[in-house]
Order: C-alpha cells, then structure tokens, then sequence
C-alpha cells in the first residue's frame, strides 16, 4: 500500500511527459506540413525576421565579445608558461568556432527569442486572440508559427557567424594586450582551423534554432490562463530549449565526428 | 426540476415547443450535447437550437458555459458527447482544415475583443478578406472603409488595438467580425466591462447590423438590459441546462425563481416574481 503511491505518481508524471511529447511531435509536423504545402507570407515573415534577427544581435554582439575575452584571458598564462604563446589564437577560435559561439548565441536566442515567443503566443492564447484566428478560418499554426519558425531557423546561423566574429575579435584583443605577435598569432589560428570547424558550428547553429523556434512556440500555445500561466510558459520555453540545445549539441558532435573520421583521417594540429 | 427539463415558452401557441423537432428555419442545433471540464459538468443532454434571421440572447450566471456553448458551435471545442448541426449538416466530427470553410459563414465578436495586438484596426478588420478573398487591395480597403463606417469608427485605421478605449475595441471588433458579410453573427458578452452609455451604443450597433445584414444572431450576455433590448428569444441556461426559452415578455414573467432571481440580480428572491401572470 506505501509503495503504491509514489508509483502512481512516477506513472501519472510519466504518462504526462509521454502525451506531452506526442502533443510536441504533432505540433511540429504540422509546423512542417504547413511550410511545404503553403508557405508564409512575406508580410508576416517579415517582422518576425526584424524580431529575431536584428533585435536580437546587440545580445550577441556582447555575449560573443566577452566570451572571446574571457577565454583569452584564462587559456593566456599556460600558453605562456608553455613558452607558446602564440598558439592562443589556435585555442581561443577554435573553441569559439566549433562550440562556444553556436552554443551560447544559441542560448542567449532561447533566453531573449524563446522566452518573448512563449509569451507573445500565450497572451494570445489568453486573450482568445489564437481563438479569434480559428474563428475567421486561418490556421494558427500557418500564421503564427510557421513564420517565427522559418525567421530563428533562417537567421540565429547568421547571429552564430556574427557571435564567432565578435569572440574572435574579443579573443585576438586581450593577445595584442599580452603582446602576442599578430603574424603567427593569426598565422596558427588559420592553420588550426578548417573550412569544416566553420561549418559545423554554423551546421549545429540550424538546428538550434529550429528547436528554440518550436519549443518556445509550443510553450506559448499550451500556456495556461493568467499571468501566471504565461509566465511559466515563458520560463518553461527558455528552460527546455536550453536543455534541447544541450542534447543536441551532444549527438550532432557525434554525428559530425563520426562524418569527418568517415571523410578524412583525423590529425592534431597540436601533434604536427 | 431537472436543470436539462427546460420550462418552455411559447406564447402564440401555448404549447411547448418538443427540443427535439426538426424544424427547417434552425440554422443551429445542438443535440444531446455534453461537456466537462475537470470535474464540473458544464452541459449535460444539452439540446437547443437557433432559428435563422433571429437574434437569441443566452443568459446565465458567470460559469454556466454560455461561451463554451459559442466555442462548441465554431468548433473550436469539441463536445464530451452529443452532435452539432449547421443548417442540418453535422460539424461535429469535422477536422480542423473542413471546419474551415464552415467558420467562414460566421463572425465572432470575442469577450476582450481578442484583436490581433501586432496589427491595425485597418490589418485587423481586413484580416478574413484577406485570407479568403482574393481581392485587390483597393476592393479590401473599401470594405473595411464601410464595415468600419457601419460601427462609427472611420479615421482609426491606423491605430493599434492597444490605442483604443474598451467600447473602440467592442465596436472594432465587431467591424472585424462583419467584414466577410457572415450568415450567423456571435456575440460573446458584447457590453462587459462597458459603462451604461458605452454599452447602450453596442447595443444600438448590433440592431443595426442585425437589421443591415440580415444575420442570424446568437448574444450571450448576463446584461439584462442588453438581452431586452436586442434579443428576439431569451435562452437561460443553469446548472449544464436549458431552464427558460421564450420572447423577452415570457421570460419577464416566467415561473421559475432561478430565472426571476437572474433577471432582477437578486439572490434573495425567495419564490415568486413580483409580477403576476405567470405562464
């Protein structure tokens, strides 16, 4: 009889995760279905793009900067104790190329995007307005969805190219203030990183977006009533996208990892 | 008596009326219709239908589903049990992609208005042209000219709902609701939150439409003065039922102290009405 209730609650709360995760699925495919069979319209992709991307760039410009700086700073002094200090460029881009910038100017997009996604659609909701929608025969998901989606899944790569930029920048900053030399400063940084280090934060960049895009959207969509309810949906959207950024970023390592082993032999550039 | 027995009343014949007759002017029929949320049953057997070119007025203490019935009859909620007919046709089973072209035959004037706050009054009204009429943007531009004109709100095109006073919001919304001409016009508690004069001219402006337009008309309201002024056939729903359905002048003087204690906004009504004449 003691132990019975606790199972039933790790059942009920595994059965709600379960229907919750169907409700997701369904949510997307539709998602989906609507941008293959009829795409968005300008006029509503429009501001969407204005939200996500330019508005959103002064948060990037920042966290990509600092991260550049920061990294720099930390990685300097063993560079220096190794008598190497002019492979610090090689350290601090490649961390920001490959994994730093995708991942933070991801997760700043989840906290700044997500979050005002989640809201904007559950005061809709709240307001009948995604009601209002259905009453005039437009699909919300067409109208309100699809265009957020398509705005995060066109524009956080570019935020990512510009958060990679920043951070390169910041790092190169603090190695002039150390007194590295700029020639082979820059000289190890382009040999260290290739073509595909670009591409495969830019690559993960994708992904991330369309998953802050649906997460945050779908968030909105089931929030419930009150400022309450739109505000947990809000802190649930950032909670779980950043979550869904992190698995991600696991498995597409993985994956591309295991594409370049499979493409080409894998040597150090440390090692050569 | 059962809150899903309704007190029937018809003055011209005397007779009541049998909930389950068809009758061809019945624009909308909803049969046997069950609804839950949770654990509190809002509709239970409910069966009720509206009669085309009439305008009905659902009444009903705060709770009692007057606007789950609304939502149930756009099909944006689904019934627990029991059917929904549109001109005889169910919609009941309908999917959301052919529910469509049945909502386009209706407007909705929402509780809050539930204007689209990232668009303009002009955006707004145009919205449903837009989606389901392929027209040039003058054509568009003039209808939301006469819709906006119909509810005295020319000059506001440009404004955002958030500039706009609640009766602006009401008298916008209720353009948007028109703009594609609907057969059936739904309005959900259209004087709430309204001061008496503001509500007055909402009122006087759903006469008007009612009387340019030609529209069935379907009003939930607890405003008792709303509901004598617009309504042709008062529908008072209690406890998941109907209890009273009748002209205004019916229900002024029906029997049933549940209607009387509604109708007066008294709770302390103990039995009888303070009229006589009871049918």
């Amino acid at each position: 009889m003691g132990i019975a209730r606790p199972i039933a609650n790790v059942g009920r709360f595994a059965a709600e995760q379960v229907g919750d995760l169907g409700r997701f699925t369904v949510f997307s495919a539709s998602a989906f279905r609507w941008i293959f069979t009829d795409f968005t319209r300008w006029r509503l992709l429009r501001p969407q793009l204005y939200e996500v991307g330019v508005r959103s760039l002064p948060v990037i410009i920042f966290t990509g900067a600092f991260v550049g700086m920061v990294l720099a700073l930390q990685s300097y002094p063993q560079f220096e104790l190794l008598g190497r200090a002019s492979w610090l460029g090689a350290v601090v881009n490649l961390s920001v190329v490959k994994e730093l910038g995708p991942v933070l100017a991801g997760v700043m997009i989840a906290g700044r995007v997500g979050g005002a996604l989640a809201a904007g659609l559950g005061t809709m909701k709240v307001t009948e307005q995604i009601d209002a929608l259905r009453a005039m025969g437009a699909e919300p998901i067409r109208h309100l969805v699809v265009p957020r989606f398509l705005a995060c899944l066109l524009l956080i790569p570019f935020l990512t190219v510009y958060c990679d930029f920043v951070g390169i920048v910041g790092g190169y900053v603090v190695a002039w203030g150390y007194g590295v030399d700029t020639h082979e400063y820059w000289m190890h940084s382009a040999s260290a990183i290739e073509n595909w280090d670009i591409f495969a934060g830019v690559f993960k960049s994708v992904f991330f977006g369309a998953a802050i895009a649906l997460i945050s959207c779908y968030k909105g969509f089931q929030s419930r009533q009150g400022a309450e309810g739109v505000g947990r949906a809000a802190t649930e959207a950032f909670v779980v996208s950043f979550m869904a950024i992190l698995i991600l970023d696991l498995f597409i390592v993985m994956f591309l990892q295991g594409l370049y082993d499979a493409l080409w032999a894998r040597t150090s550039v440390f090692l050569s | 008596m059962s809150a899903s027995e309704p007190i029937r009343v018809e003055p011209d014949s005397g007779e009541p009326t049998p909930a389950a007759q068809d009758q061809p002017q019945a624009v909308i029929r909803l049969e046997g219709v069950s609804k839950q949320f949770g654990g509190h049953q809002v509709f239970r057997d409910l069966t009720l239908e509206f009669r085309r070119g009439e305008t009905t007025v659902v009444l009903g203490a705060s709770g009692v589903g007057k606007s789950v019935m609304l939502k149930l009859i756009l099909g944006l909620m689904k019934p627990d049990a029991g059917r929904i007919f549109i001109d005889g046709a169910e919609i009941t089973t309908l999917s959301e992609r052919r529910l469509m072209p049945v909502r386009m035959r209706f407007g909705m004037l929402f509780q809050g208005s539930a204007l689209f706050d990232f668009l303009t009054v002009y955006e707004n009204v145009a919205f449903a042209v837009r989606e389901h009429k392929n027209w040039p943007e003058a054509r568009i531009r003039e209808v939301v000219r006469q819709k906006l004109a119909l509810v005295d709100m020319e000059g506001t095109e440009n404004l955002l709902p958030e500039e706009l006073s609640g009766g602006m919001r009401k008298r916008v919304g209720l353009a948007r609701a028109i703009a594609i001409d609907p057969e059936v016009i739904l309005y959900d508690e259209p004087t709430t939150g309204l001061d008496p004069v503001t509500a007055d001219t909402i009122n006087s402006l759903l006469l008007r439409c009612q009387r340019e337009l030609k529209t069935t008309s379907i009003v939930v309201t607890h405003d008792m003065a709303s509901a004598y002024k617009v309504g042709d056939r008062l529908v008072m729903l209690h406890e998941g039922g109907v209890i009273a359905d009748g002209p205004p002048e019916a229900i002024r003087r029906h029997s049933d102290v549940r209607v009387q204690r509604f109708i007066h906004g008294d709770a302390s009504l103990a039995a009888a009405p303070p009229q006589g004449d009871i049918p």
